[in-house]
């Protein structure tokens, strides 16, 4: 069964991108020299052909998000599959995949058939999308998944709750022998999570607001590994954000067991320190910001392979419902727009790591992570390109956001890195 | 212009507080006359927005600005738009175009003060903000120690209980330590917040037997309504057994704090609560005169300003 990528159809991409470094670390290929793309196919003849110049920039494969919320159907007015596609295009995203916790549930193959359809007039980047593993995420009876997974679904998750009770999780494993889909895990022992709202620390401690355990992220993906082990399922974990949780992932790939994991920019670049800032449209979300240890250990985790991609867990809110005390407020902020620039800031300028390695951990392992295709800037490949100028000085949100939504934890700040050109699925998706 | 507010302790220097407790000082004079009112805020207007219930604090700032002769209005969470739907944030904006000087605001949510002075004019006092802070407490415990037992250089003052849940405690702990007391926790671990010593600069204890160690004992309240299902002691039988204040548990010459309201036979023993050597009392009637100074610093006093000499304030009563 094959998972469904779904784009807007459109005319084929014909440029030569002049003088860029081409890197594409999967095809071992990093020079600077010209990039042709010919209906929407790299290669072929430059004759002709409209010429960008891109002297100073980075030719990458087209970046890939295991995880967004389009918050379709039910909250078209936070985002739909137009403008969040648009946002993972001005992002650099060739491939974005959007969580099935929308209103009502993608847990049946009518919502699911809908979303497809929609995707094929709307998109303008390669959607897929993931189908709940529960009806209704509560945890109790699984999905029709075979039905779903015919349909094209690109995996389960009940992301946004967890899979409280471990005989249903074990099903849902057992079911993995019909889908071969990846079960994409929202890790979380609610209990211990109880009624907190950020991480459970010293901050928390000095502000008076209920924490987050790390322990409450660890426990859950022990048991959930144990039980892939047990299965011989496959996993992957979303939005790690404890030095635990590292932990208990290495333990279980070591072991052999099939489990993948990402990474947030901003669990990457943020600490529960900002959080004093009580504003909850930039520093509240769900797993919490957490310690400058955590921070340090995730870094080392995806320099290292133990986390496999980043993933933005782009998450648009109303200004609304976020401009309220910081404890009622929901969880989540946008990442689309920012994800290359924040992780260029944070992550590739101060030396943790190369520009390479970020595009592989953005491009070909998030990819990977999910079985779906590798982009690659080869001969003869579709046209999965991000071009970047990571030199570049940007200010967030300066020139508006495309995402219906503006709850960044950048807003107004200065990163560094502009994503110049997208081009997905042959297509151009985003220009400035 | 956006007025000066008081969020938090941490608002205030030490120079600042200290001029705070020697204007509520003069205030404590005033309200040993037959008139107790001066026209110190006459023309100003005070919103109180208590979202949350409250007794001793709301009644003693409205009284604090009746006093002051400030024009005084209430508003509380039930039967306010608040409670039609509105949210906090157009509740402020909305009061906010009636131009008054002070919103003193009382929320159950740490951060609800911040982000309405985000969206007002005036000054806004935090009346506490969720288990954030409480300064106005703050002063009135600190104005409390020095006049009952001395300057706070030096003292050691120990907070017994319910610490997870005390904004009392987490201004409480700033405050002191600003003014140059060692601060330190005893507890129930379940009742410690995570890595409270570090986080907090405080020494912390499970052993209540380490309450004799301290000058002056602060129990706090059992928040029973903050806890909600799952509990964080066993029972509170249990809890006052190991934990409750009572005369056994302290040394001759300790002095007892706390902010009330009181669970009697919990927290604290009723014998020990009517004791008339604990500050219980004096906490509150000092409530008043210390947001009437902090309603004159923020409105009539700011900082740099000369202090009010004595006969001003009092001289005009109206």
């Amino acid at each position: 069964m094959a998972v469904r990528l779904v784009q807007k159809p459109g005319p084929g991409a014909s440029l030569v991108i002049r003088g860029a470094r081409v890197l594409d670390p999967e095809a071992g290929i990093d020079e600077v020299r010209d990039l042709v793309v010919r209906d929407g196919v790299i290669g072929g003849d430059p004759d002709g052909l409209e010429v960008v110049d891109a002297g100073g920039m980075v030719a990458l494969p087209g970046f890939v998000d295991p995880h967004v919320h389009l918050r379709t159907p039910g909250r078209e007015d936070l985002e739909d599959i137009a403008t969040g596609s648009l946002a993972g295009a001005a992002g650099g995203f060739v491939t974005i995949i959007a969580m099935p916790n929308t209103t009502p549930v993608v847990d049946n193959a009518a919502v699911l058939g809908t979303l497809l359809e929609r995707g094929e007039q709307e998109a303008v980047i390669r959607v897929g999308f993931l189908a709940a593993i529960t009806v209704g995420q509560k945890g109790q009876e699984l999905t029709e998944q075979a039905e779903m997974a015919a349909l094209g679904a690109a995996g389960f998750s009940d992301d946004g709750h967890p899979v409280s009770d471990a005989r249903v999780m074990r099903r849902a494993l057992q079911y993995q022998a019909i889908t071969g889909l990846p079960l994409v895990l929202h890790e979380e022992d609610v209990k211990l999570s109880g009624r907190g709202v950020m991480h459970e620390g010293a901050v928390a401690s000095r502000l008076g607001m209920e924490g987050i355990p790390s322990i409450s992220e660890s426990v859950a993906v022990a048991r959930d590994a144990a039980l892939a082990e047990y299965e011989d399922g496959w996993i992957h974990i979303c939005h790690v954000s404890a030095m635990e949780t590292v932990e208990e992932i290495r333990r279980a790939k070591a072991r052999g067991i099939r489990i993948t994991g990402e990474v947030t920019p901003h669990h990457l670049a943020l600490t529960d320190e900002a959080v004093t800032s009580l504003d909850a449209s930039r520093h509240k979300m769900n797993p919490p910001l957490r310690e400058e240890s955590d921070r340090q250990a995730l870094i080392a985790a995806l320099a290292d392979g133990t986390l496999d991609c980043v993933a933005t867990d782009h998450a648009p809110h109303d200004a609304d419902e976020k401009e309220v005390p910081f404890e009622e407020a929901p969880f989540g902020i946008t990442g689309l727009e920012t994800a290359f620039a924040v992780c260029n800031t944070s992550l590739v300028a101060p030396g943790h790591m190369t520009l390479e390695l970020l595009a592989r951990r953005m491009s070909a392992d998030p990819a990977r992570a999910l079985g779906l295709p590798v982009p690659t800037l080869a001969d003869g490949a579709v046209a999965d390109v991000a071009l970047v100028d990571p030199a570049a000085r940007v200010v967030v949100g300066q020139d508006g956001f495309r995402s219906r939504s503006r709850n960044s934890a950048w807003l107004g700040e200065e990163l560094l890195g502009r994503v110049a050109l997208t081009i997905a699925g042959g297509r151009i998706a985003w220009r400035t | 212009m956006t007025r000066r507010s008081l969020l938090t302790i941490g608002d205030l220097d030490r120079a600042e507080v200290a001029r705070i407790l020697r204007v509520g000082n003069r205030f404590a004079e005033v309200m040993t006359r037959d008139i107790k009112k001066v026209p110190t805020l006459r023309g100003r207007t005070i919103i109180n927005m208590f979202f949350e219930a409250s007794t001793r604090t709301s009644t003693s700032f409205e009284l604090a600005g009746k006093r002051l002769s400030a024009d005084v209005v209430n508003v509380k969470g039930s039967g306010s738009s608040v409670e039609k739907g509105e949210t906090l944030k157009d509740t402020v904006i909305t009061l906010n175009s009636y131009a008054p000087d002070v919103l003193v605001i009382r929320h159950a949510s740490v951060g609800a003060c911040a982000m309405a002075a985000r969206y007002t004019d005036a000054a806004v006092i935090s009346a506490g903000d969720g288990k954030h802070e409480h300064p106005t407490q703050t002063l009135l415990d600190l104005y409390t120690i020095e006049r009952e037992v001395g300057p706070l250089d030096g003292l050691h003052i120990a907070f017994v209980g319910d610490v997870a849940h005390s904004r009392v405690a987490r201004s409480g702990i700033r405050g002191f330590q600003m003014m140059g007391a060692r601060v330190s926790l005893i507890a129930p671990p379940t009742l410690l917040p995570r890595d409270a010593g570090a986080a907090l600069g405080v020494e912390t204890s499970t052993d209540v037997r380490d309450v004799t160690d301290a000058d002056v004992v602060y129990v706090l309240r059992m928040q029973l309504e903050r806890m909600g299902p799952g509990g964080f002691v066993p029972s509170l039988r249990e809890y006052a057994m190991t934990y409750g204040i009572n005369h056994g548990r302290l040394r001759p010459g300790q002095r007892v704090m706390h902010a009330g309201p009181i669970n009697r036979g919990v927290e604290i023993s009723g014998e020990l609560a009517d004791d008339p050597t604990t500050l219980i009392e004096r906490q509150a009637a000092n409530g008043m005169v210390v947001r009437m100074a902090v309603l004159y610093d923020l409105l009539a006093g700011p900082s740099g300003s000369p202090e009010p000499a004595g006969a001003p304030i009092g001289a005009v009563a109206v």
